[in-house]
């Protein structure tokens, strides 16, 4: 099940992909971080965020699951990206290594807690 | 159930069409019916009207009308739709009969045709009894009809035509059978099109008309059904706006229906149905967002709809097909130009098909207990009704739950293998290169459990490097993992390997005991033993495959294996590097390889070797057990810790310049006599993740701690895959003696100094000097270079001396070569001196031949030596705007040395042109003068120019040239000789020439005679006017004020004796000359040419006047007074500074200055 979630995950790099080159050749400064909905499957939608240095941040959540609107979800991806950029600044985390920080780690789970 | 359960019906997917009946054609014996057959079924083309035509013979059977209940009150309806219905409206119950029948309006036997027609129409109105089926009658004329009203017969007979056959004159229609048969053909169809339009408009009504007598408890399936058959008249009738609306309400009746476990089937069938027809209008009007949207809403209503937990594989078949048909609609709407997106396009729609395939078989997986539980079909097939059809869609001929099908085998995976490339192909086309990769190893998946193991991998192998190239580990992990079982079953031994050293290496997320196992099965693969199964495999797969490899291993012994791993991330990682990008000849060139395993258990090797692009040398980059013997322990490589493989060679005397390239690194795993691998790495080692890990480690702030001596850390190494060959460092040295900037012109001198500090001869030493090659290429035509410095250069001359033979050189001995170099013009050059020569020496026991050379390079700056300035001066020195014709003047030239170094000027000569003549020999005045920076020299030479031709302004003066070289030249430099063009001067005449004779100086109180010459050059007499205006420091005799005529070309003589009263410089009595002729020549002009002034001594009673008395003795008065007084000035003028008394002017030029 893992690995269907990395499958997702995966294939939906083609639409960030598709999104982030599109919106490049308009305004590169003033861009939106937060794409939106990147497509619908049968079970799970897949929500994409890309930061100005394109790392990007997926999630995908239950179909089923219609409490969580787009406001709810841009805001979790901003405390994503807020942690994440805090992560980044620890001077003793190597860029592209896997992130090992409690901090971090116990911020997503919290998220997850909360919209379970 | 079969297959094609979920298909369906062919009658719901085409595009309903009115339908005609054509009867009284005889399409088979008679040619006129025939070709009006062809006229309406070939060539239908989109513009023409939508009927679907058929021919029947005039006594065909239509289907009977049951007998019309009039009240529902009692009915209770066993289903929604039957399953001949649409079949029915489509292609058995017409809309229209038409009768054909040939008949002329003067036709001799009316009366009897017409009856025989009325029959006709008789006969098929009969057959239609009940329906509300239009008959209408084309008769069939040979004869081109009147226009009408005109043919008074033909409507009278027509009439009673209708009349008998009891038709509206509406109804019947005339066909002439002539060459624009097509053109009536057509009319002929719109009019059926609008009879067949008013017959489904009936039919609408009358469906309608059944529904006042509903009642919502009972009735729920028919106010479906009439909602259905009301939509389906409407697309009859091409009224698709209304019916998508009617399909729409039947719709939402469907989902008013109550399910229960036996009929959620037909309600999920007609479901699917009504939506079908509900999406394909909605594309076919253009609106695929609300295709879209209903889609959505059906999937969401039916997903829920499982029924029975046992027809859950049912469902999801169900499922499947809709999702499937979705997506053709959808592709067919795209092929017909609508444009799709990359997060809405058919491909998903296929792959969610796909999906659910997948899920049925699962399902049905689960129900049957595995694919070992293979019951047999049921013999006596349940599915099989008497009749083969059954009454209404959806509805099930035995009792549910009673005996489920096993038939799934025959399905699923072509299926699911065709609804995958389906949907690759769209993602490919909407660009979704990961879809398309993830779809791509859904489809080798489902080939692998379909058993196509070759297909699968294919497909495996293809997406798995765009997998390792984006780095997701765990699903290149997933994908090797079925790659591996694939090749396992194949006994693939080359693919089996490289799939299992990817899955024991660091890029494959497997636990440590899986990694083990698979290495155990490489280790048994070398050993040429069959290897153990992979786990999750079919058993009787297994058994196959096992006798696949025992087949295998004995076949191939000895077979060699090379496997390319710098794709892939394999369990051994190499790194190959030269210890420095270049290595000089007479230095062995050393190389490293580098081998760290991940694997969990070590790793033995048996051979390492590295190929060079010089494949002379690989020989000596060779580790095997045969060769030196190494430790055993060598050969093994233990996890995690980094092996250094060191080789060192001499290099070949002919790759100096070359670069020597690492073109591969081999390793060899097993051994000889079970199955060898070689492990095969491109260029200088590294593979699919070594690029990445590197830039990672660089990045890392982390600082392993110390390794032990003799180790390694494998971040550290970087890869070095070529290296430069040069050439032997040269022990000698060069110096370059010489003196910048060099001089224009010159021939500069360079000394070359070589210096040995070899240990032994350097021999065949060459010298290449000059102009360094690549400069400006104006600068190879201006300098020329030579190694005889005592002769000038010229342009046969090269720029640069290539290999001037030196002989050798023995050691410490020093050896001097003089170059000589001139250059034509000025600014700063590159000079090469280029030593080469060639040693004897002997590396690590080889005697090889070095060739070795020093190269120095200088800058010269190139200067002007000197600049010369010329002017044209009077006897007076004033400056002159012009020369007059026979009148003496003054050249000056001015030399001003700008050189940094003595300039030695040895002569100077001044070559005048015919238009110039000198006034005496001129000889030089400069000679063997030296001048230091910033000094000047000048001369002066005393010109006349004689008459020239009338109108000529400006005349050449001619040429000076200067002979000089720097002082430090020794002799044996030749001097230079630069040649100065002396400016035009403009040239006038004058009509009249006064000069005066008188002596150098005077003394008080002793007479001073002076003579004035007035010389007439004009060919007319001349009146002068002469008078001589008093002076305070003279008193004269002689005319005071005189008139007197000059004949043309004679000269008149003045005396005067004047007596001077006063010493020093004095001022001459004014001469004033007019000429009454010419006015315009002023007294002024004439006075140019005579002398002023005059420095008058005092008389002799004192030493102080023995120096001037020194000065004057060379000027015996007399002489001055009788020889020719033109001689005079220029005589004077060219004494030499400091012994000269200047007579004729202030004493200040001062020839011979230093600035």
């Amino acid at each position: 099940i893992e690995l269907k979630f990395h499958y997702t995950v995966h294939t939906s790099l083609d639409v960030v992909e598709e999104k982030v080159s599109a919106v490049g050749k308009v305004i590169v400064d003033q861009r939106e971080l937060y794409l939106g909905l990147l497509y619908p499957t049968e079970d799970y939608k897949v929500y994409g965020y890309v930061t100005n240095s394109k790392v990007k941040f997926v999630i995908v959540v239950d179909s089923s699951n219609t409490s969580l609107r787009d406001n709810e979800i841009r805001s979790m991806f901003r405390k994503l990206h807020n942690s994440f950029t805090d992560v980044m600044c620890n001077p003793f985390y190597n860029p592209g290594d896997p992130i090992q920080s409690k901090v971090f780690d116990s911020m997503v789970s919290s998220m997850m807690v909360q919209t379970c | 159930m079969s297959p094609a359960q979920w298909d369906l019906p062919p009658e719901l997917c085409c595009r309903p069409m009115a339908f005609v009946a054509l009867t009284g054609l005889d399409v088979v014996y008679n040619a006129v019916h025939r070709a009006i057959w062809d006229a309406f079924c070939a060539n239908r083309r989109a513009d023409r009207v939508p009927i679907s035509f058929k021919v029947l013979p005039g006594d065909h059977e239509y289907p009977k009308c049951r007998t019309k209940r009039t009240s529902y009150e009692w009915y209770i309806p066993k289903g929604i739709l039957k399953t001949g219905w649409m079949n029915k409206h489509l292609n058995l119950v017409p809309a229209l009969v038409v009768l054909f029948y040939e008949l002329d309006w003067d036709e001799p036997q009316w009366k009897e045709k017409q009856s025989e027609c009325a029959t006709k129409v008789e006969i098929v109105r009969t057959s239609l009894q009940g329906r509300n089926t239009k008959v209408a009658v084309v008769l069939i004329q040979k004869k081109t009809p009147l226009p009408p009203g005109e043919d008074v017969m033909a409507s009278e007979r027509a009439a009673a035509l209708c009349n008998a056959c009891d038709l509206s004159g509406k109804s019947l229609f005339v066909l002439p059978h002539t060459d624009h048969l097509v053109g009536y053909i057509i009319r002929l169809e719109n009019a059926f099109y609008e009879h067949a339009q008013t017959y489904y408009y009936t039919e609408i009504r009358r469906v309608k008309s059944h529904k006042e007598f509903l009642n919502k408890t009972t009735h729920q399936l028919l106010f479906v059904r009439h909602q259905f058959k009301t939509a389906f008249f409407s697309e009859l009738k091409q009224d698709t706006q209304n019916a998508l609306k009617y399909y729409r309400a039947a719709y939402s009746l469907i989902h008013e229906l109550r399910t229960h476990e036996t009929n959620i089937l037909e309600i999920k069938t007609m479901a699917g149905f009504i939506n079908y027809k509900i999406c394909r209008l909605c594309f076919q009007h253009n609106t695929p967002l609300d295709a879209i949207a209903q889609f959505r809403k059906h999937i969401d209503l039916c997903k829920k709809k499982i029924g029975s937990a046992e027809l859950a594989f049912e469902h999801a078949a169900w499922m499947s097909k809709q999702f499937q048909y979705f997506g053709d609609l959808f592709d067919e709407a795209i092929k017909l130009g609508l444009t799709a997106i990359q997060t809405q396009n058919p491909g998903f729609y296929y792959q969610q098909a796909a999906h659910y395939a997948q899920e049925r078989k699962r399902l049905a997986f689960q129900l049957c207990g595995g694919p070992e539980a293979n019951l047999g079909y049921p013999a006596p097939d349940p599915l099989e009704t008497p009749t083969g059809i059954l009454d209404f869609y959806g509805q099930r001929a035995w009792r549910q739950g009673h005996q489920i099908s096993t038939c799934f085998k025959l399905v699923s995976q072509e299926l699911i293998i065709a609804l995958l490339s389906n949907a690759v192909a769209q993602f490919k086309k909407y660009k979704c290169p990961r879809m398309k990769s993830r779809l791509m190893v859904q489809m080798g998946e489902e080939y692998y459990h379909t058993k196509d193991y070759a297909k699968a991998l294919k497909l495996l192998d293809y997406v798995m490097c765009d997998y390792r190239t984006e780095r997701w580990w765990g699903l290149l992990t997933s994908i090797l993992g079925t790659a591996l079982r694939c090749s396992y079953l194949m006994a693939q031994v080359k693919d089996y390997v490289s799939y299992s050293m990817e899955l024991v290496g660091r890029a494959s997320m497997l636990r440590e005991d899986q990694k083990s196992r698979i290495q155990k099965n490489v280790a048994k693969v070398l050993k040429n033993e069959p290897p153990e199964a992979e786990p999750d495999c079919d058993p009787s797969a297994v058994k196959a495959a096992q006798a696949l490899w025992n087949e295998r291993g004995s076949q191939a012994s000895g077979e060699d294996l090379i496997l390319e791993v710098q794709d892939s991330v394999p369990f051994v990682q190499c790194k190959a590097r030269f210890l420095h990008p270049s290595f000089h000849l007479d230095v062995p060139v050393q190389l490293h390889v580098f081998l760290l395993t991940d694997s969990p258990h070590p790793v033995r090797f048996s051979k390492l070797c590295v190929s060079l692009s010089n494949q002379d040398y690989n020989q000596y980059c060779v580790v095997d057990s045969l060769g030196q013997a190494p430790a055993q322990e060598d050969m093994c490589l233990v996890p995690g810790r980094t092996h250094r493989y060191s080789f060192r060679f001499v290099a070949r005397p002919e790759d100096v310049g070359k670069k020597i390239e690492i073109t591969g690194v081999d390793l060899m795993l097993g051994s000889e006599n079970g199955r060898c691998i070689f492990l095969n790495w491109r260029g200088g080692g590294g593979d699919a993740a070594s690029s990445h890990e590197a830039l990672q480690a660089t990045r890392s702030f982390k600082r392993r701690g110390r390794l032990p001596e003799n180790e390694v850390d494998w971040d550290t190494v970087s890869i070095q895959a070529s290296t430069m060959i040069i050439s032997r460092v040269p022990r000698i040295s060069v110096q370059l003696h010489h003196e910048p900037p060099a001089l224009n012109n010159e021939m500069y001198c360079m000394m070359v100094t070589i210096q040995s500090h070899e240990d032994i001869v350097a021999r065949d030493l060459k010298l290449t000097a000059g102009l360094k090659p690549g400069q400006d290429a104006n600068l190879s035509h201006t300098t020329h270079v030579t190694l005889d410095g005592s002769k000038m250069c010229d342009d046969s001359h090269r720029a640069l001396l290539p290999d001037i033979p030196m002989g050798d050189l023995q050691p410490q001995e020093k050896m001097e070569k003089p170059l000589s170099i001139r250059c034509s013009t000025t600014g700063p050059r590159i000079f090469l001196v280029h030593v080469a020569y060639t040693v004897d020496t002997c590396i690590e026991g080889r005697d090889i031949v070095c060739k070795c050379h020093k190269d120095e390079t200088v800058t010269i700056e190139t200067v002007v030596p000197f600049e010369v300035a010329v002017k044209f001066v009077s006897t007076k020195f004033e400056h002159l705007e012009h020369v007059f014709v026979d009148v003496p003047f003054l050249l000056m030239t001015d030399i001003l040395s700008m050189s940094p170094w003595p300039l030695h000027l040895v002569t100077s000569e001044l070559q005048l042109a015919p238009t110039m003549a000198a006034v005496d020999q001129p000889a030089s005045q400069v000679e063997e003068v030296v001048l230091q920076t910033g000094e000047s020299a000048s001369e002066c030479f005393c010109l006349t120019c004689p008459p020239v031709h009338h109108g000529t302004t400006g005349v050449a003066s001619g040429q000076y040239v200067m002979s000089w070289k720097r002082k430090s030249a020794n002799a044996t430099i030749p001097v230079v000789n630069t040649v100065i063009t002396l400016p035009h001067v403009a040239v006038e005449t004058i009509p009249l020439y006064v000069h005066a004779d008188l002596p150098s100086f005077g003394r008080v109180r002793e007479s001073l005679p002076v003579k004035y010459h007035i010389q007439n050059r004009t060919a007319i007499v001349q009146e002068v006017e002469m008078s001589v205006e008093p002076s305070d420091a003279f008193m004269f005799s002689g005319l005071k004020q005189v008139r007197l005529r000059i004949l043309p070309g004679t000269e008149q003589d003045m005396l005067y004796n004047f007596y001077p009263l006063m010493a020093g410089y004095q001022m001459l009595p004014l001469l004033n000359i007019n000429l009454l002729r010419l006015p315009a020549v002023s007294g002024q002009l004439l006075r140019r040419f005579l002398p002023s002034r005059i420095f008058i001594k005092v008389t002799f009673n004192g030493p102080a006047n023995s120096g001037i008395e020194s000065g004057a003795r060379c000027w015996s008065y007399p002489s001055l007074i009788l020889t020719v007084s033109q001689r005079r000035s220029s005589k004077v003028l060219r004494q030499k500074m400091g012994r000269t008394v200047p007579l004729l002017c202030p004493p200040s030029p001062n020839r011979l200055s230093r600035r």
